[in-house]
């Protein structure tokens, strides 16, 4: 019977010993984590995964990240035209929201800002617009833009003074192209690399009856 | 010898590689113009090292490797450099692409490397001179070769195949490799076993090439094979059937060894290479010689002399298709590669690249037109054909309806675009374009995804930089103030003592404990970002461009707790 009272009171110990350390730390953790504490709230960090991150700012917000901020806390999903239809998509999948059009004129291609640099004065004033620092150049030398970091943002169009940025299609290489899905049922599937006037060229005198 | 295991699927198209076997190899006249793309290979294009005007000698390195995976380029004939230029390629795509163009002077006078003894020169001299031979897989995935020898580190490999299947129908440029070369074929795969690690070489070779088979067998016993290379060979005779030259399906005929989905033959401890590889490699060690010059089948009906003919990388193909007598108007369908694998070219206006290894100059009755797809009656009979075990027929109704995720589900990265489910299906669906296509878009849809993060981790590198100009500023601010102040506590010393305790005494204290904090979590944030990085840079996994641009950004956080810091100190002081 003794014996028993001293396992008893062993666990009882033990629990006590293990309930005191779990208190202690659980504080310690509470307090480091009131003291460490980041702004990293997790649905936003997934919604700002969908976002393309071009930093433009076309939704009012400046950059994806307040937007997706934004979004956490009851914003519309439609206002990022360079994300369009299926960033919108891919937003009401995460949030079980309603697909909306886009508010906003949909982006046709992707681009990239181009200085023309004969005419660039060096004053700088883009490299201080640019989100992502994709611009290069000391004050009054040539500046230049990196085309793999520009994202298409346009925001270095409008402070320069000499109007020596342009806009113009991402230039693409042969890497980029992508093989298209045939066309359906019913249809015949030229090969890619033909068009309509190679081919009929090519099967001239073998066309048969 | 005989030991045949087998694959699932497989087909039996018309073979047609009669009218290219039967002459002996050519070698074709030096061509007086050549163009050579930077990119040839699977990887990043490599960087011209050469300017116009330059006078090179073939075997000169003019565009260097870039990156991890890429291959240098040399200058296939001796002249001078013209221009670097678009140009149009062999590319299922019709386009161009960036191209070194070189204009001959007849002399082809050469630049050789060293020669090296490849049982006396130590490993990495020899991966090294693969590298700078710009030698690449020459079966068509064009794979830069010593990247392959490199997994060895972390893979134990025991065989090296060479593939000698060649299962496609009318490719026989590895039949006349064999036929004219086998020394170098056996003593290259000599090396690359060597390099790899491997026990034994086990060759593996269709029925349908005895003449090659015989080249071998002569070769094999004759009496010097022992002191050139130093582990055991079979030779594996296979029966001929359509993709056995798939690296899976070969690995399972030979060895019976199941490649995981997903992976490659290296899991399982094997390495393939085909016969123009080892060629390639074995003169890129013994004798010097970059690879300038590949073997291709020109064939198709519309030729008089179709053949297998040696010719310089960058000699435009319609040349060489004159000299196999074309009747271009005749022609219906100009195909690199094979006609299941390869794709159709819109023009014969391009340069043979290190990726040609076939030519088909097809007419209508050879190779008609794709009839128009019909709908899937569901026969299964793509399930029966496709030799990777996969379902055709639900990729199909998955890719058809871009629905990726599912097609993933069903292994479509397994699929090796091999065209037999196409080739048995009676609807006339081309599946493997689909199954191309789907895989294409998936990747495009990564490759996005990462784009943005990187901009995402360049955007807010920006803003912690800014963050840190801010605090540094303030930290500047504060400093001035604090030496304002003694200044002024200096000058009142002797007069007034009562000093005001001013509120942001006990603020300033709880910010410098919680700043304390905050620097202790920007350093912790600091070394794993090292971490990252520095184990990115040993293993070659992950962007580690982008790794930098997160390292910088949490520099700049812990400079910006830092001067925080700074000024929170500078306050405490200022209030006592
Ligand atoms: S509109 Fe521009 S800034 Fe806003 S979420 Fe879209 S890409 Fe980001
Ligand atoms: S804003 Fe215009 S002028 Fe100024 S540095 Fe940029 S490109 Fe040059
Ligand atoms: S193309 Fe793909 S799905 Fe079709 S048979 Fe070949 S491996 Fe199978
Ligand atoms: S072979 Fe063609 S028709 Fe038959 S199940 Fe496959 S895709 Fe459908």
């Amino acid at each position: 019977m003794l014996d028993f009272v001293i396992i008893d009171n062993g666990i009882v110990l033990a629990i006590v010993a293990l309930a005191s350390l779990s208190l202690v730390f659980g504080a310690l953790l509470g307090f480091a984590g009131e003291r460490f504490r980041v702004d990293d709230d997790p649905i936003v960090e997934h919604i700002d995964a969908l976002l393309p991150q071009t930093q433009c700012g076309q939704c009012g917000y400046p950059g994806c990240k307040p937007y997706a901020k934004a979004i956490s806390e009851g914003e519309a999903i439609n206002k990022c035209p360079p994300g369009g239809d299926s960033t919108i998509r891919d937003l009401a999948d995460l949030l079980g929201r309603e697909v909306r059009p886009l508010d906003g004129e949909a982006e046709d291609m992707p681009k990239v800002a181009y200085i023309r640099e004969d005419e660039c004065i060096g004053c700088t004033k883009c490299i201080q617009a640019c989100p992502v620092d994709a611009i290069l150049g000391a004050a009054r030398h040539m500046h230049t833009v990196i085309i793999d970091e520009c994202t298409g943002c346009d925001l270095c169009v409008d402070p320069c003074p000499v109007d020596c940025i342009d806009m113009v299609p991402r230039p693409s290489t042969l890497d980029d192209w992508q093989w298209p899905f045939p066309a359906g049922p019913g249809q015949r599937t030229p090969a890619p690399g033909l068009i309509a006037t190679d081919r009929a060229s090519a099967t001239q005198g073998a066309v048969h009856g | 010898m005989a030991r045949d295991f087998d694959f699932p699927g497989g087909i039996h198209p018309p073979q047609r590689k009669q009218a290219s076997a039967q002459e002996p190899l050519r070698q074709a006249p030096l061509p007086s113009r050549v163009v050579l793309p930077l990119k040839q290979h699977t990887g990043a294009p490599a960087e011209p090292c050469v300017i116009p005007g330059q006078r090179v000698r073939t075997g000169e390195c003019i565009a260097i490797a870039q990156g991890m995976i890429s291959a240098n380029i040399h200058a296939s004939i001796s002249g001078e450099i013209r221009s670097l230029e678009e140009h149009a390629v062999p590319h299922p795509s019709g386009g161009k692409a960036p191209c070194l163009i070189i204009d001959g002077d007849g002399q082809d006078e050469w630049q050789r490397l060293p020669s090296l003894d490849w049982h006396q020169t130590d490993r990495d001299a020899l991966v090294e001179r693969l590298q700078q031979a710009g030698v690449v897989g020459l079966g068509g995935a064009t794979f830069p070769t010593q990247i392959k020898t490199c997994s060895r580190d972390d893979h134990s490999i025991d065989t090296l195949i060479v593939n000698a299947a060649e299962c496609e129908p009318y490719i026989t440029a590895d039949d006349l490799t064999l036929r004219t070369y086998a020394p170098d074929v056996v003593e290259g795969a000599g090396l690359m076993a060597l390099l790899c690690g491997a026990k034994r070489i086990v060759i593996g070779i269709e029925d349908d090439k005895p003449e090659a088979l015989a080249a071998l067998e002569a070769h094999l016993h004759g009496t010097d094979i022992g002191n050139q290379v130093d582990v055991p060979i079979e030779l594996t005779v296979i029966s001929t059937r359509y993709p056995s030259g798939g690296e899976k399906q070969l690995v399972k005929r030979l060895l019976n060894r199941e490649v995981p989905s997903r992976g490659l033959p290296i899991d399982v401890g094997v390495l393939c290479h085909n016969p123009g590889t080892l060629r390639a490699a074995i003169r890129a060690v013994r004798d010097g010689e970059p690879l300038v010059s590949r073997i291709i089948t020109l064939t198709g009906a519309a030729l008089h002399q179709p053949g297998n003919i040696e010719a310089r990388l960058g000699t435009p193909m319609h040349a060489l298709l004159a000299q196999a007598g074309w009747h271009e108007a005749a022609v219906s369908r100009l195909v690199m590669g094979g006609p299941l694998m390869g794709f159709e070219l819109s023009q014969a206006d391009l340069p043979v690249v290190k990726a040609s290894n076939c030519l088909i100059a097809a007419t209508t009755e050879e190779l008609p037109a794709q009839p128009p797809e019909q709908p899937c009656i569901r026969c299964g009979a793509c399930e029966t054909a496709c030799p990777a075990g996969l379902l055709p027929q639900q990729l199909y109704w998955h890719t058809r309806s871009h629905d990726h995720d599912k097609a993933e589900l069903f292994n479509l990265f397994d699929c090796i675009e091999c065209g037999a489910c196409d080739f048995v299906c009676p609807s006339h669906i081309p599946l493997a374009q689909y199954f191309r296509a789907a895989k294409d878009s998936i990747r495009f849809r990564h490759h996005e995804a990462r784009k943005a993060e990187h901009a995402r981790h360049r955007f807010e590198l920006r803003q912690a930089r800014t963050e840190r100009e801010a605090a540094e500023k303030e930290a500047r601010r504060q400093a001035r103030a604090a030496a304002v102040k003694r200044k002024s506590r200096d000058r009142s010393a002797g007069e007034r003592h009562e000093t005001t305790l001013d509120t942001s005494q006990a603020t300033g204290g709880d910010d410098v404990k919680t700043l304390r904090i905050a620097q202790a979590a920007a350093k912790a944030a600091v070394r794993k970002a090292e971490k990252a990085l520095a184990r990115a840079s040993e293993t070659g996994d992950g962007d580690i461009e982008d790794l930098e641009v997160q390292l910088a950004t949490a520099q700049e956080n812990l400079k910006a707790t830092e001067s925080r810091l700074e000024a929170a100190r500078g306050t405490q002081e200022n209030a006592q």
